[in-house]
């Protein structure tokens, strides 16, 4: 059984992997004409697909290198203040916009992480904790540069001109959503590519086993600080995409319950599988859009999914959903 | 703590030396800290250690692997949750210097593949080598780590207890690989061994380590005869 959840990171998918593969990619690229229909909206199908980045950049270390980060927040809220400052004060560009949230948010996180990545267990993470806590405060009091407390606005995103063709993601959701769907994909294939290679199997080698990775050759502090660098840059990209969708970078985006929440979409979702992230994210964003409509406290209502998730499917919902499947 | 002298050091890291260097002693006489110490799993407070000649003290485990020094521990360290194959790549890729790439080449990945595949048969693990490592039986796993050392290409292999916890069966089937490995590989290979029939089955040369330092040296017979030794182990197994 562990086979199928790991093996099938490394080997050319079986068919019944192929199939999968090809529904998970139409259930996304579809979302816009279904999720009216099952009581959401374009704007949720974004959130899901932002927010599934985000988890899964984060799985890249959690999942597949075995190092924890409670920090993540920083990156995606740096990913977020990049877009927004660069739309608000230099470009009409959105696609400028997003590569400088990108370019923050990574290389903070390659900064970074190279001061940390020596730190083992508890301490890197609190580290992590410690450095998006830092950019919070800085967003927050900086009030001439980011609007502090109240956060980033006055921009917006542009419409994107290729050639003679001009796309409206600014008006049109439905646009957008598919302008994040891109980005999006880019991504995740660039991440599945990574994972497949011989630098993605050192990483789960420093997973199951740092000792034996260490005389095996492999430097592994380098290689973690390349899995966080690559995590952060995964989750950048997701913030960037986050300040487009609002026309609005929050100071929260870079608090710590954010990378909360990050954290328990990936682990809620199957922390050992690739897509599994993706669904915590999913099962996360549309609980919370649903429940804090009725209530002020969704996130007990969350909290309570993820405690049953994890006692009884400590791999997670796709993890339970596989074993099923194989019996 | 026990410290790693030159002159113990550089014996066992000359590469012209005798194939076989079993060591012998009872427990806690340092044979586990002398591999840690040569490896570079930790550092010696005081002393050299040399290998070719050449100071290594300050190299790190990771370039001293790239120099040619590869080991097994005492408690099995492998990846539980790969397939045998999988646990051989990642030695193979690592040591081809394949560690950052993002992809291989065809050729490369025919090479990878040509050589997982001379490791399974040189362990005799073409069998079982698509199943879990963590679900084999202990003789296997001990093989499947030795394979990892093997396809690192060492000029030292080091073994520290390869038979440890083992029954007869599979005492003798570890044994016999390496005996084979011996017969058909130019490595110098370092055992630490307790069981004393494994290490005069095996052993070419052996050094009697007692309370951490080296108390007899010689062939097998040597050994046997020597007095001290008699008196510091075989004695009390006799």
């Amino acid at each position: 059984m562990s086979t199928t959840t790991i093996g099938a990171v490394f080997d050319r998918p079986a068919r019944g992997n192929w199939l999968s593969l090809a529904l998970i990619w139409l259930v996304l690229i579809s979302m816009p004409l279904w999720i009216g229909a099952v009581g959401g909206y374009t704007a949720l199908a974004s959130r899901v697909l932002i927010f599934g980045l985000a988890a899964m950049g984060l799985n890249f270390l959690l999942g597949f290198t075995g190092v924890m980060s409670f920090g993540h927040a920083a990156y995606f809220g740096l990913g977020c203040y990049g877009t927004g400052l660069m739309l608000r004060y230099v470009t009409n560009s959105t696609l400028l916009a997003v590569l400088a949230g990108i370019v923050l948010g990574t290389l903070a996180g390659a900064l970074f992480g190279a001061l940390i990545v020596r730190r083992t267990g508890v301490y890197f993470a609190m580290l992590t904790i410690a450095f998006g806590q830092i950019c919070y405060y800085i967003a927050y009091s900086w009030n001439d540069f980011t609007g502090g407390y109240d956060g980033l606005r006055g921009f917006q995103r542009q419409p994107i001109g290729i050639g003679p063709w001009i796309i409206d993601i600014q008006n049109n959701g439905v646009t957008f959503y598919y302008f994040v769907f891109v980005v999006f994909a880019l991504c995740i294939a660039l991440m599945g590519l990574l994972l497949r290679s011989p630098f993605g199997r050192t990483l789960i080698a420093i997973r199951e086993n740092p000792r034996r990775a260490r005389f095996l050759g492999i430097p592994i502090a380098r290689h973690i600080w390349l899995s966080f660098t690559f995590s952060t840059f995964f989750t950048a990209a997701a913030g960037a995409l986050y300040a487009l969708l609002n026309n609005f970078a929050d100071p929260s985006t870079l608090y710590y319950v954010i990378s909360g929440d990050i954290v328990i979409m990936a682990v809620m979702g199957g922390m050992r599988s690739f897509w599994g992230p993706l669904i915590g994210a999913f099962v996360f964003v549309v609980l919370q859009d649903t429940i804090s409509s009725m209530t002020v406290n969704w996130m007990s209502f969350i909290g309570l999914v993820f405690v049953v998730v994890v006692l009884f499917f400590p791999r997670g919902i796709l993890g339970f959903i596989r074993r099923r499947a194989a019996t | 703590m026990w410290c790693c002298s030159s002159r113990a050091a550089s014996w066992a890291s000359s590469a012209a030396g005798p194939p076989h260097e079993p060591f012998g002693r009872p427990n806690g006489a340092g044979k586990t800290t002398f591999f840690n110490l040569i490896t570079g799993f930790f550092p010696p407070t005081s002393g050299q250690i040399l290998l070719d000649g050449k100071d290594i003290t300050r190299t790190s485990a990771v370039d001293r692997v790239a120099m040619g020094m590869a080991r097994t521990f005492q408690v099995t360290e492998i990846f539980p949750e790969l397939s045998i194959r999988e646990n051989i790549r990642i030695a193979v890729e690592s040591s081809g210097g394949f560690r950052l790439r993002p992809w291989l080449g065809r050729h490369e990945a025919a090479q990878v593949r040509e050589r997982i595949d001379e490791m399974l048969i040189a362990t005799r693990l073409t069998e079982q080598a698509d199943r879990l490592v963590g679900e084999l039986a202990h003789g296997d796993q001990r093989s499947a780590e030795i394979a990892m050392a093997l396809a690192l290409k060492p000029r030292i292999l080091l073994l520290d207890e390869p038979t440890a916890g083992m029954g007869e069966q599979e005492t003798y089937q570890v044994a016999g690989l390496i005996r084979r490995l011996h017969r058909h590989t130019g490595y110098t290979i370092v055992l630490i061994e307790h069981d004393m029939r494994v290490v005069f089955n095996l052993a070419d040369r052996i050094t009697v380590l007692d309370q951490g330092r080296m108390l007899a040296e010689g062939t097998p017979q040597e050994i046997s005869e020597h007095p001290a030794v008699q008196a510091a182990y075989l004695g009390t197994v006799q």
